[in-house]
């Protein structure tokens, strides 16, 4: 339990070391969420970096799946629930500007009232999602 | 844009890309370490009856740390980002109905599937195929949203 805990401390270090030098290069927010969206139309953006940023992202997961298999964890569901968790997940995420990146991380370091309403609401929604349907270790 | 506007051309543009890569993979090794691409630790995690995990608040808390000292400074330091004229914060601070809806509606899929979209991703270029079902109900739950609000949702 105790190693769990630092793993997971030096796993958001990572991330807030990641999400800080996206705003000193290139003063982003790092949401994931929404910059997965704004790669998708209508937008009229700049695509490059952001697809850039999603293959540095999904290399850590190809290079995980070689060298630290048990990082990426089965699934607890079947995949009728799955897809319905991500149309949920994609739906919600950009109909509320961000997720557990962009609110959670971001968000809260700015002291952003949208953000704190925002985590306090999805992390309520997902206890009371996960305590009536369980499945977890 | 951010390449031409700052008039450093394609040097910029390749420079954009490759830090943009290289926080990506940073991004994705913090996730992997901190156990958000394991949907069972996500769900015990969330799930506060039986024998709760609380392990994962510290991925949250260690990001935290880290990041907002990191932005307090280079927003103290800086007039302008490397590679962009100008620092894109949000700032909206009203909470509508939209912001509680759409988390509500996230903190549902989240709490079902145990993924949120980066440990999603991450683990669809693991190879793994719920996790690639997943991205690809998220996008069209995303593509979905924009339809929505284009039509005046």
């Amino acid at each position: 339990m105790q190693s769990s805990w630092m793993y997971a401390l030096a796993g958001g270090g990572l991330i807030g070391l990641a999400s800080a030098l996206l705003f000193l290069s290139h003063g982003r927010i790092a949401g994931i969420s929404g910059l997965l969206g704004s790669l998708l139309p209508p937008q009229p953006i700049d695509r490059s970096w952001r697809l850039a940023f999603f293959v540095g992202l999904g290399l850590a997961g190809v290079v995980a799946a070689a060298v630290a298999p048990t990082a990426v964890g089965a699934s607890v569901r079947s995949s009728t629930t799955v897809a319905i968790a991500g149309l949920l997940v994609g739906f919600g995420t950009r109909l509320g500007s961000g997720c557990t990146s962009g609110h959670g991380v971001c968000g809260l370091s700015r002291l952003s009232p949208r953000s704190m309403v925002a985590v306090a609401t999805f992390m309520a929604t997902g206890a009371l999602t996960a305590s009536l349907v369980g499945g977890g270790s | 844009m951010s390449a031409t506007v700052t008039g450093c051309g394609a040097r910029c543009g390749v420079a954009s890309a490759l830090l943009a890569g290289l926080v990506g993979a940073i991004f994705g090794a913090g996730l992997l370490l901190g156990g958000m691409t394991d949907p069972a630790k996500v769900v015990g995690f969330l799930d506060l009856g039986g024998a709760w995990d609380p392990s994962l608040a510290f991925v949250m808390g260690g990001a935290i740390a880290v990041y907002a000292p990191l932005l307090a400074l280079v927003r103290r330091r800086r007039q302008m980002p490397w590679v962009d004229t100008t620092f894109h914060l949000p700032t909206r601070r009203d909470v509508d109905v939209g912001l509680v809806l759409g988390a509500a509606i996230f903190g549902v899929g989240w709490g079902l599937g145990g993924l949120c979209p980066g440990p999603g991703l991450v683990s669809a270029a693991a190879g793994h195929t719920s996790a690639i079902v997943f991205v690809l109900a998220m996008v069209i739950g995303m593509a979905g949203q924009h339809v929505w609000a284009r039509r005046g949702g």
